[in-house]
């Protein structure tokens, strides 16, 4: 009884919360434009029984998909999204991978601190952390007089507002994702591997290539899905960082909802932008209850 | 090998400038004099003065600081539940499911999470101000915590329960006396993770909050969209000091109980 009680409330929490949403979004997303309150039309309407719910199903159609393919904004938008998440993932694990490298093999007694600093900014404020970098990539930004002033360039860079600075923006604020998950499967590690691979002949790079890559492949993918999945729908990075010609998927989305208010393409866009989704995120859960699993 | 070897030494360094010296930047130019944030013209703190006289980031703060309370302990107590269930329940009509809305809102877009809430609290009829972004924020938030705390529940000794149980504790009774204690640290830092994020959050509040409830970051963003101000210079560093003491304090506070806690252990070790 009381174990039915724990399941029961935030199970039935979740599901008005966040899968009942989802068909409500579905729903708009077949529904048409309307200059009214809610602004789409049909409504669901019960009070006249059966035939309400008849007339209410006729009216749904796939209107907004089809101009979701009619209008190159949206494919293009949506391609451009995938191809930053990707090329902005593969540059996170770059950067990323050493330190948690370094992290993992650092001495034991620094390792909590080190850990403090990754977990440091990645509670502090997103929003603050795409903004410091405004300060610095504009124009007359820090970065530009640092290089003019040691004469490396002279004429100051446009980095601010181009695509540039929108992968130095998520390289930024999602590292932590990408460092911790690979720091704790490296942690785990047996060292005495590499001892034993270098025994059999390897070289140091051939053992990281052979074994320490593999060992830490879990914490990899799990990191390579926290980064890239959000991003795909990052919004507030392009919109700070990105100028006119970034084009992702959650800027569009923002501003056909707050700017255009047309609810039902708004929706058709975040369905899918949820169907491109929806791979990734199957794989990155059955990735971490298999964990999770190993671990008990 | 206890040692750093040069190439980890320099990983570690460069790794650490990077993540460090964009908000070092910003704190130290929020002392700058002059109105141009990328000329310094001397020391002042004349923009925190500002600060504290601008109403409405004042009371964007006030509402900001009230739904993170509320829903981060919110989150705390279903994500605690959600945690225990998926770790200790055994199985249960739609567990895969359970699971999968527990890890789907980790990597979910927030504009996907805060239109789809939107669009629900308008479907019910419900008006949108602090307690719609108060439900919005429990929903995903809790998520966190569950991860946080079931991470705690698999590694610790489920004989500790059994015991308890054995020895005559009711179910209820072993949860409190024995898991609770146990789990408290990873409940705690959940609670802080909730908080924080309810904090942060702009996207989702931007949907769910009405013309009555503005957060900070709402505040902020619309700032920060003509460009780069010494007044949120000076607003992001007091959050940045904020955020440092909070983390820092936790972790010494977690770390003092989780060596309390292997004392103990060792403790009743010994005694068997």
């Amino acid at each position: 009884m009381r174990r039915a009680f724990l399941i029961a409330v935030p199970y039935v929490w979740l599901l008005a919360l966040f899968l009942v949403p989802f068909f409500i979004v579905l729903k708009i997303s077949l529904s048409d434009i309307e200059l009214a309150i809610p602004p789409y039309t049909p409504t669901l309407d019960f009070s006249q029984g059966w035939s309400g719910i008849k007339e209410f199903f006729s009216q749904l159609d796939f209107e907004n998909f089809v101009w979701l393919t009619e209008d190159d904004l949206y494919w293009k938008a949506y391609l451009s999204s995938v191809k930053i998440a990707v090329i902005s993932t593969f540059f996170t694990l770059l950067v990323g991978y050493p330190i948690a490298y370094g992290m993992a093999r650092a001495p034991v007694e620094w390792r909590p601190t080190l850990m403090m600093l990754v977990i440091l900014p990645f509670w502090t404020s997103f929003l603050i952390r795409v903004y410091a970098w405004m300060g610095i990539l504009s124009n007359e930004g820090y970065l530009n007089q640092l290089l003019l002033w040691t004469g490396l360039i002279s004429t100051p860079l446009t980095i601010l507002n181009t695509n540039t600075a929108v992968y130095i923006g998520i390289v930024y604020t999602y590292l932590p994702f990408m460092i911790l998950p690979i720091y704790s499967a490296l942690e785990r590690m047996d060292e005495s591997l590499i001892e034993a691979a270098e025994d059999l002949g390897c070289s140091r790079v051939q053992a990281f290539w052979l074994v320490t890559v593999p060992l830490s492949r879990p914490g990899i993918i799990a990191g390579c899905f926290l980064v890239m999945i959000p991003v795909i729908g990052e919004f507030v990075i392009p919109s700070l960082l990105g100028g006119s010609g970034t084009l992702m998927i959650g800027k569009v989305l923002w501003e056909e909802f707050f700017s255009n208010r047309d609810w039902p393409v708004a929706s058709a866009v975040a369905v899918v932008l949820l169907l491109i989704l929806v791979i990734p995120i199957v794989l990155f859960q059955r990735n971490q209850q298999k964990q999770t699993e190993a671990e008990q | 090998m206890n040692r750093l070897s040069w190439f980890n030494a320099v990983s570690l360094t460069l790794g650490f400038a990077f993540l460090y010296i964009p908000m070092i930047i910003l704190i130290i130019f929020s002392f700058n004099e002059s109105k141009l944030v990328t000329v310094w013209a001397g020391f002042s703190t004349k923009w925190y003065g500002e600060l504290v006289q601008n109403e409405a980031f004042l009371d964007a703060a006030w509402v900001t600081v009230r739904v993170a309370v509320f829903s981060s302990t919110l989150a705390t107590i279903l994500g605690t539940a959600a945690a225990y269930v998926l770790v200790r329940g055994g199985r249960f009509f739609g567990r895969t499911l359970f699971s999968g809305m527990i890890y789907a809102p980790l990597v979910m877009p927030e504009v996907i999470t805060g239109l789809s809430l939107l669009l629900l609290f308008i479907g019910i009829g419900l008006d949108r101000g602090i307690l719609t972004i108060v439900l919005a924020h429990t929903t995903f938030s809790m998520c966190f915590v569950s991860v946080v705390v079931s991470s705690r529940l698999v590694t610790f000794d489920q004989s500790l329960e059994e015991a308890a149980l054995d020895l005559g504790c009711s179910p209820a009774q072993a949860f409190r006396l024995v898991t609770l204690p146990i789990i408290a640290p990873a409940v705690i830092s959940g609670w802080l993770l909730a908080f924080t994020l309810s904090l942060d959050d702009l996207v989702i509040a931007s949907f769910t909050s009405g013309p009555s409830a503005t957060t900070l970051p709402i505040k902020i963003f619309s700032a920060v969209r003509l460009g780069v101000s010494p007044e949120i210079n000076a607003l992001s560093t007091l959050m940045i000091a904020v955020v440092t003491v909070g983390v820092i304090t936790a972790s010494l506070v977690t770390k003092r109980a989780m060596m309390r806690q292997k004392q103990d252990e060792m403790a009743a070790a010994r005694t068997e």
